[in-house]
């Protein structure tokens, strides 16, 4: 019965990973466009950039890396069986997220008020490149957005089944994997950062 | 599709024993052998479907000029035919029906890794299939633009492109969850003694299979929703006028949809190397480079893309490269073909149906990869590309290959599963239809390539008429082969005389439980202690 | 079967995985201070490395990559081998047009 455990746990370990690396090769397309358009124009991607909310991008930074804390932390807490504990850091992982979207509303508005859109009439006029900058960046961090938006019902699926008695110390793996997919998230942040705020 | 189909099967048989037979007790199962099924019926009806459409894209051709159809039904159809065969048909068709029925009992164990994935994993399938069919009927009609959606057509086109796309990336989120569940299943659930070294060819191929659902399919899946958008909301990012390259179009599809054409071949390969050892009597030759030839494929294949886009304006050095690794690629086709003809050699061969239809695969599949270098070579290929050549080329593999090798994979392991069996005579009189019908449709194909025959044209020069005569004429022989060899499968499958545990003398584990299989798989847990071809020590004779 | 986990209930405690995280604002702040700097093309290399230690970090210790066995570390690095190697042999295209 132990082995058989143990042979569950592995299995749903090795399942989650595998689920990620495909994950990693669905940005994984987006970054191949960005490589290839950033090569192809160079300057006008410099000058998209910098037109780009360096605040924005760097708080929402901040808050992904800390809630990716909060997420390792609630795995550590979930062994040593401190139920309070888990539910507390599940719920500012969640919280973190929730402001990172809220950042993120606020300045895809702000980019849109300006006239930064696929399609619109400012990028209609202007050099081709500089559109196509925004149309990846709209399209990268609107699907990696919609990843934040699945993480936070998943953990809060999780905290639920924390609260009700069906994770704990003896059979924690939903929330490992959770958190894995939560880093995960917050992997992919890291680099949609520098390549759309920083490398230009 | 319930009990009472069966009213003689044992008790504990997977049919009856949870005692619920109802249309439920099957949608909602979670036993790898119940959703094997599901995925049969499903994907064969897909197959008949493209299969008649298929035959009404012959019957066009059959003469010059408009004969059924005009040019806007000849390009939705040969889309839509094209769209179910590869994506409903033989990309699921091989790890959803065979490699759920038969991959976990082979290795020993009593159910996949993530049974309730699983059955999601055909749910997605299903509302895949019924998304792509909606999108026939609806907005501007079904899709126009063959199965490869290429930009900036697929962007421009009035026809209802984006819904089937989207139905389209259902299904591969659906053959992304089914990797992710065979590869955990065969690395976790091995039986005690089933090392590596004795899994069977067809665990290996599934194997490699499932890395390339799990690795290239995200990529078609970023692909489709690229083109969504490109058409919802206007990106750019494919259209030249506003800086975009519709070459990218190219690489980010053909990333994914040359490995897939692994996905399709690589489990056929496993089946054939599975029958030849049982109806020629010897152990497999040449185990291990079986099995690795299996990943270098998986491995290598992932490299060669571009030599779908050698005429679409990239750099000659790419052009050089991929045409080099496509060559690289024959290799390890080639030792599998060398290792099942030594096989063979010396062997004492019993010729059933099973074993037909595994034979004509190493020929047409043969024809089809060595058709393949041609295009591979980048000189030969100019001449013909987007040609009828292609067009017979990728039957000969798909359908000569994967095809046969499927239907072989029907004979060989249905009866196991219902526990009755077909009659032989009319089996090899389909297979002798099928076989003659289907180089007769095909290889006129080739020859017409030759001669410049553009290929998605529903009309053609006078002088091409001839050859398309015999090919249509080839299609409906075919056509014929097929109806009987599905007649005689499912009568006998559902009324045949019954079918032993191991009448086929084979040494695998699926052997070795009853014919059905019980729910568990096996009475008790086997311990495997000999290698999946050792005949003697498995007390075959 | 310990091809997948060496130890895989390894607790990691708590003062590790913030000194991680202060690892990472750090990283964090380094590279916005060197994106203000002026280095032409080298942004782009320097910017992904810091990346790619910060992407290290998270992956050994938050996802606890450090304590798995040999299997899933093999699993990962073939794919991200297999990314590298749709991006870098585009490039086989893109480069010599
Ligand atoms: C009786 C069986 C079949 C017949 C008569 C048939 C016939 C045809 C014909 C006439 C075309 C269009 C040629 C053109 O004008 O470009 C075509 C295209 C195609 N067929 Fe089949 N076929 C059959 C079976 C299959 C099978 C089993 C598969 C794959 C598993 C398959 C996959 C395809 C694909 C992918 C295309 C390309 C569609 C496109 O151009 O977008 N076919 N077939
Ligand atoms: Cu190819």
């Amino acid at each position: 019965m132990i082995r058989k455990m143990e042979k569950e746990y592995a299995g749903a370990k090795l399942g989650i990973w595998l689920f990620l690396f495909t994950e990693i090769l669905l940005f994984g397309g987006l970054f191949l466009l960005y490589a290839t358009y950033l090569s192809s124009y160079p300057r006008e991607f410099a000058i998209a950039g910098r037109e780009m909310h360096l605040g924005f991008g760097t708080a929402n930074t901040i808050l992904l890396i800390t809630s990716s804390l909060f997420a390792a932390m609630s795995v550590t807490a979930v062994q040593q069986g401190e139920i309070r504990k888990v539910l507390n850091l599940l719920g500012a992982t969640i919280i973190c997220a929730m402001i990172f979207l809220v950042n993120k509303y606020f300045e895809w508005s702000s980019e849109i008020g300006h006239g930064f859109y696929p399609d619109s009439p400012r990028f209609s006029a202007g050099p081709i490149g500089e559109a196509l900058f925004f149309s990846l960046y709209y399209l990268t961090t609107g699907l990696h957005g919609f990843h934040v938006l699945a993480g936070v019902g998943l953990l809060t699926v999780v905290a639920l089944k924390v609260r009700r008695g069906a994770i704990h110390a003896g059979d924690y793996v939903l929330l490992e994997n959770s958190a894995l997919y939560w880093h995960l998230v917050d992997l992919i942040w890291i680099f949609i950062f520098p390549l759309y705020y920083l490398v230009l | 599709m319930n009990s009472s189909n069966h009213p003689t099967l044992p008790l504990t048989s997977f049919w009856n024993d949870t005692g619920k037979c109802g249309v439920s007790a099957w949608v909602f199962s979670t036993d790898h052998k119940r959703i094997g099924l599901l995925y049969l019926y499903s994907v064969l009806i897909s197959f008949l479907v493209a299969v008649l459409i298929g035959l009404l894209l012959k019957i066009e051709l059959m003469a010059p000029g408009r004969t059924i159809m005009g040019p806007v039904t000849y390009n939705a159809l040969f889309t839509v035919h094209g769209v179910l065969m590869i994506f409903l048909f033989i990309i699921p068709g091989f790890p959803g029906v065979f490699g759920n029925l038969v991959m976990p009992i082979q290795i020993g164990a009593s159910d996949v890794a993530f049974p309730r994935l699983n059955l999601l994993s055909w749910w997605l399938y299903i509302t895949g299939a019924l998304t792509i069919v909606l999108s026939l009927f609806t907005g501007g009609g079904p899709p126009d633009t063959g199965w490869t959606f290429y930009v900036p057509f697929s962007v421009r086109t009035g026809t209802n492109v984006s819904l089937a796309v989207i139905g389209v990336f259902i299904v591969g989120f659906s053959s992304i969850l089914t990797g992710i569940n065979f590869v955990t299943t065969i690395h976790r659930l091995r039986a005690d003694g089933m090392a590596w070294g004795r899994l069977p060819l067809f665990v290996w191929s599934i194997y490699a299979t499932a890395w390339i659902q799990i690795l290239a399919t995200p990529v078609l899946g970023i692909t489709l929703l690229l083109v969504v958008a490109e058409r919802l909301l206007g990106t750019g990012l494919f259209d030249p006028s506003r800086g975009g390259d519709p070459i990218m179009f190219q690489h980010l599809f053909w990333i994914y949809s040359h490995p897939a054409v692994y996905i399709m071949i690589l489990p056929g390969m496993g089946i054939v190397s599975e029958i030849f050892p049982v109806f020629a009597r010897k152990p497999i030759f040449g185990y291990k480079m079986i099995a690795f030839s299996s990943l270098a494929i998986a491995g290598a294949g992932s490299l060669v893309w571009a030599h779908h886009m050698f005429t679409s304006g990239i750099s000659d050095m790419a052009v050089l490269v991929f045409s080099f690794l496509t060559f690289v690629v024959a290799i390890p086709s080639a030792i599998k073909v060398f290792n099942w003809v030594s096989t063979l050699y010396k062997g004492s061969i019993s010729l059933e149906a099973p074993m037909l239809f595994a034979l004509s695969f190493i020929m047409l599949f043969s024809i089809g990869g060595l058709t393949g270098l041609v295009q591979g070579a980048a000189a030969t290929n100019i001449h013909i590309h987007d040609t009828q050549f292609v067009v017979g080329h990728f039957h000969y593999v798909i359908f000569g290959g994967a095809g046969f090798a499927f239907f072989s994979a029907m004979h060989y392991w249905l009866p196991k599963f219902f526990g009755r069996t077909y009659s032989e005579k009319p089996a090899m009189i389909s297979w002798g239809l099928m076989f003659a019908g289907f180089n007769l449709t095909y290889f006129p194909m080739i020859i017409l390539g030759m001669k410049g025959m553009p290929r998605r044209y529903y009309d053609y020069l006078p002088e091409f008429a001839p050859l398309n005569l015999i090919s249509t004429i080839g299609s409906w022989i075919l056509a014929a082969g097929l109806a009987i060899m599905m007649i005689n499968l499912f009568m006998g499958l559902l009324k045949g005389r019954p079918f032993g545990s191991n009448p086929w003398g084979g040494a695998t584990l699926e052997w070795t439980t009853p014919s059905p299989p019980p729910t568990e798989n096996f009475d008790e847990e086997p311990v495997v202690t000999h290698g999946p071809y050792d005949f003697n020590r498995a007390g075959v004779p | 079967m310990a091809d997948i986990e060496k130890d895989s209930h390894h607790i990691i405690r708590y003062p590790k995985l913030v000194m991680v995280w202060v690892f990472l604002l750090l990283l964090t702040g380094l590279t916005v201070w060197v994106s203000r700097l002026d280095l032409g093309v080298l942004h782009v290399w320097g910017s992904l490395a810091i990346a790619v230690m910060k992407a290290f970090l998270v992956i050994a210790f938050f996802m606890h990559m450090r304590y798995e066995g040999r299997l899933l570390r093999g699993l990962l690095l073939l794919t991200l081998v297999t990314l590298a190697i749709f991006i870098g042999f585009t490039f086989f295209d893109l480069s010599y047009r």
